[in-house]
C-alpha cells in the first residue's frame, strides 16, 4: 500500500527515480522474507481458530445451531466456571507479582555471579516437567504430607489442615508454576534501569524508599505489566495443576472443555467454550490496555 | 602500503526525515587524496551526509561519484571504502589480529598475505605486539588505533571517519589528530571525517565543509574559513568571535587580534591612525586559562540588535612586556584593532 503513495508522486532531482525504485525493491524483499512466517501463522493459528469458531455453531448431528452459546447463558454452572477461571487467574497473577517482584529486584541488585546462581533456582523448576512439579506439591501438601506432618509433630497444629484438593492447593501450585513467567521479563526490564537514576534522585533529596517509588518502580512497571499479562493468560487455559491439586473442587474452563470432548464427545460445546474464553480474554486485555493508556496521560 | 585516493563528487543531495529537511541540495567536490572535514553543530546533517557517502543511508535524490563512477545506488559492501565508526565498532569476540584480518578474509586474500598485511597495518598504528590481545584488554586510544588499522588494511581509496576522536581525552585526541594526518600523508587515500570540533577540523584538514541546518555554508581551507568567513554562521562557528556594527558593516572581532591599553598606545604611535579601529569599554571578567587570559569587556556606546555588546579578548601576557595590558575587573579599557586584522562580513553573502 505504501508503494502507491510513492509512485503517485513524481520523483524530483538527480537519481530520485532510481533511489525510489531501490526503496520499493527493498520493501518487496522484506515482505517476501516475512511471508513464510505469515503462512505459518495463518495455517497454524488463524486457520484452527476459524475452524473452532465454525464448529461452535454446529451440534452433534451437523445442524446449524446457537444451542452451545444458549446453554452457557441458561445454566448457572457455566457462569460459575468462568467466574472461577478468572478469579483464580487473577489471584495467581497478584500472588506472582507480590512474590516475584522482590525476587526479581534481588536478582537485579546482586552481582552477576550470584544472580546467575539464584537464577538457577528460578529456572530449574521451570525446566522440570509440569506434571512432576504438580505431583510433588501433592506429596508436600496432602493430609499426611511433609508440611502437615512437620507442623503436627512440632505441635503447631493439632489436626492436619486441608492444604490440597481445594482452592489453597490450586493457588500454591499455580503460583509456583507461573512465577518464572513473571520474574524473567521483569528481571530483564530491571537490568536496563540506569543505576545513576536512583543516585540522582537520592542526591536531589529523595529517601531510598521515595526514590524506589518515584523512579525505580515506574521504570520497572512495563516489565511487571508484561509479566502479569503473560501469567494471567497462561492461567486462563491452565489444566493440569488445577485438575490435580484442586481435587474436583476448583473447576476451571480448561477442565470443562476437556470434559465436553472426552466424556460426551461434543466438539461444538467445547469449541463454544473456547470461543467465549478467547473473546472475554481479548476484551479484558483491551480494557487493561485502555486503562494503562488513561493512567499514562 | 601506499595507494592513491579517488575523488568524491557530491551533487544535489537532498534528504528529508518526514517533514524535517536533513540535507538541502548539498554539493561538494572533493579532490583525490584530499583530507576533508565535515564540520557542524549536532543535528546539522553532517553525519547523515557521511552515512550517505558510506551507503548506510539513502538520500531522496542526488549523486555521489567516486572517481567517475556513480555509487549512489550501490550497497555499502560494494563501495570498497574504509570506515571508522564513532565507538570503533570493533568485534568484541575477535582478537585484535582477527579484527584487522576480517576485511581481507572477505576479499579472499591468500592467508600468507593476510598475515603479512595485518602485521604491517598494526605496525603502522604502533600496535605490532597486540595482535593476539582481546579487544576488552585495550585502552580507548589503542582501540582507536585498531579501528584505524582495520579501516585501512585493505587499502581503500576512500576513508570515512565518524567523529573518530570524540571518545578520547584531550591530550590523546591532539596526539591522534597528528597521527591520523601523518597516516593520511603516508597512505594517500581521500579521507573524509565528521566532527563538531572546529579545532580538530582546522588541525587535520586540507579543506573543511561547514554544514548547518542541512545546508553547506562554506567549503574552503582552514585559513579561508578563519580569515574570510562567507557568512555570520561560519564566522561565529569557527574561532571565537564577537560581532560589532562598524561603519554600517558587520565586523567580526577575533579575541586574539585585539590590543589593549599600553600595547595599543605603543603600537599605534608611529602608524597612521586611520589604520586602527578603536573601542572603549569596561572590563567585566578576567579568566585565567593557562596559556592566556580571556577577558570580557562591555563596550561603551555599542549596540547590536538593541543589546549591549560584550567583547571577548585574549591576551598572552609576557612578564617582560612592561606595557602589558593586564586587565583588572571594573576598570575602563582602551582597545585597538588593526585594519589588517579586521574581518568584515560580505553583505551579499550573509
Amino acid at each position: 500500500m505504501n508503494d502507491q503513495g510513492l509512485s503517485g508522486a513524481v520523483p524530483q532531482g538527480l537519481n530520485a527515480a532510481g533511489i525510489a525504485d531501490d526503496i520499493r525493491r527493498e520493501r518487496r524483499n522484506l515482505r517476501l522474507l516475512a511471508s513464510p512466517a505469515l503462512v505459518l501463522v495463518l495455517v497454524l493459528i488463524v486457520g484452527p481458530m476459524l475452524w473452532l469458531f465454525y464448529l461452535s455453531f454446529y451440534n452433534e448431528h451437523g445442524q446449524f445451531t446457537f444451542e452451545h452459546y444458549a446453554r452457557m447463558l441458561d445454566e448457572g454452572a457455566y457462569l460459575s466456571i468462568f467466574w472461577t477461571t478468572f478469579e483464580v487467574s487473577l489471584i495467581v497473577t497478584v500472588l506472582c507479582a507480590l512474590f516475584g517482584y522482590p525476587l526479581a529486584y534481588l536478582l537485579a541488585q546482586l552481582p552477576a555471579r550470584w544472580a546467575n546462581v539464584l537464577m538457577l533456582g528460578v529456572l530449574v523448576p521451570f525446566w522440570t516437567a509440569l506434571l512432576v512439579r504438580t505431583y510433588a506439591w501433592l506429596v508436600l501438601l496432602q493430609r499426611r504430607g511433609l508440611i502437615n506432618d512437620t507442623l503436627v509433630s512440632w505441635g503447631i497444629i493439632d489436626q492436619p489442615i486441608a492444604l490440597v484438593h481445594n482452592l489453597t492447593g490450586t493457588l500454591i501450585g499455580m503460583t509456583h508454576v507461573m512465577i518464572p513467567f513473571l520474574v524473567l521479563p521483569l528481571y530483564a526490564t530491571m537490568k536496563t534501569i540506569d543505576g545513576n537514576l536512583l543516585r540522582a534522585s537520592g542526591s536531589l533529596g529523595a529517601s531510598p524508599t521515595r526514590a524506589f517509588w518515584d523512579v525505580y518502580f515506574p521504570l520497572s512497571a512495563p516489565g511487571l505489566y508484561a509479566g502479569m499479562i503473560l501469567v494471567f493468560i497462561f492461567c486462563l487455559g491452565f489444566y493440569v495443576t488445577p485438575a490435580v491439586l484442586g481435587g474436583g473442587r476448583v473447576i476451571m474452563i480448561a477442565q470443562r472443555i476437556e470434559n465436553s470432548v472426552s466424556l460426551y464427545p461434543s466438539w461444538g460445546a467445547a469449541s463454544a467454550l473456547g470461543v467465549v474464553l478467547l473473546l472475554v480474554t481479548i476484551l479484558l486485555m483491551a480494557f487493561g490496555a485502555w486503562i494503562s493508556k488513561l493512567a499514562r496521560r | 602500503m601506499s595507494n592513491h585516493g579517488l575523488s568524491v563528487t557530491v551533487t544535489g543531495i537532498n534528504k528529508k526525515f518526514g517533514s524535517h529537511v536533513a540535507l538541502d541540495n548539498v554539493n561538494i567536490a572533493i579532490e583525490a587524496g584530499e583530507f576533508i572535514s565535515l564540520l557542524g553543530p549536532s543535528g546539522s546533517g553532517k553525519t547523515t551526509l557521511l552515512m550517505i557517502l558510506a551507503g548506510f543511508a539513502r538520500p531522496d535524490s542526488g549523486s555521489v561519484k567516486f572517481g567517475d563512477a556513480e555509487v549512489i545506488r550501490m550497497p555499502p559492501h560494494k563501495r570498497n571504502i574504509g570506515m571508522m565508526f564513532q565507538n570503533y565498532a570493533l568485534f568484541p569476540h575477535m582478537s585484535v589480529g582477527d579484527n584487522v584480518a576480517y576485511p581481507l578474509k572477505l576479499r579472499r586474500t591468500p592467508k600468507a598475505e593476510i598475515a603479512q598485511r595485518v602485521t604491517a597495518a598494526l605496525d603502522l598504528v604502533k600496535l605490532g605486539e597486540y595482535s593476539e590481545r582481546r579487544i576488552d584488554q585495550l585502552s580507548g586510544g589503542q582501540r582507536q588505533r585498531v579501528a584505524l588499522a582495520r579501516a585501512v588494511v585493505f587499502q581503500p581509496q576512500i576513508l570515512l571517519m565518524d567523529e573518530p576522536l570524540s571518545a578520547l581525552d584531550r591530550n590523546l585526541r591532539e596526539q591522534m589528530q597528528i597521527e591520523i594526518r601523518q597516516l593520511h600523508e603516508k597512505l594517500g587515500m581521500t579521507t573524509i571525517t565528521v566532527t563538531h570540533d572546529q579545532r580538530e577540523a582546522l588541525t587535520m584538514s586540507d579543506r573543511v565543509a561547514v554544514i548547518d541546518h542541512g545546508k553547506l555554508m562554506q567549503f574552503g581551507t582552514p585559513e579561508a574559513l578563519y580569515e574570510r568567513p562567507a557568512n555570520r554562521f561560519v564566522a561565529g562557528f569557527i574561532g571565537e568571535s564577537t560581532f560589532i556594527e562598524h561603519e554600517g558593516r558587520t565586523l567580526v572581532v577575533r579575541p586574539e587580534r585585539l590590543l589593549v591599553n599600553g600595547q595599543a598606545t605603543m603600537r599605534q604611535a608611529g602608524t597612521d591612525a586611520g589604520d586602527w579601529i578603536t573601542f572603549a569599554g569596561r572590563v567585566q571578567s578576567v579568566i585565567f586559562q593557562g596559556e592566556s587570559l580571556l577577558s570580557t569587556v562591555l563596550l561603551h556606546g555599542q549596540k547590536a540588535g538593541g543589546q549591549d555588546v560584550v567583547l571577548q579578548l585574549r591576551q598572552t601576557v609576557s612578564r617582560a612586556d612592561s606595557h602589558n595590558g593586564k586587565l583588572n575587573i571594573d576598570t575602563d579599557v582602551e582597545i585597538a584593532l588593526h585594519r589588517s586584522d579586521a574581518i568584515f562580513l560580505d553583505e551579499r553573502q550573509s
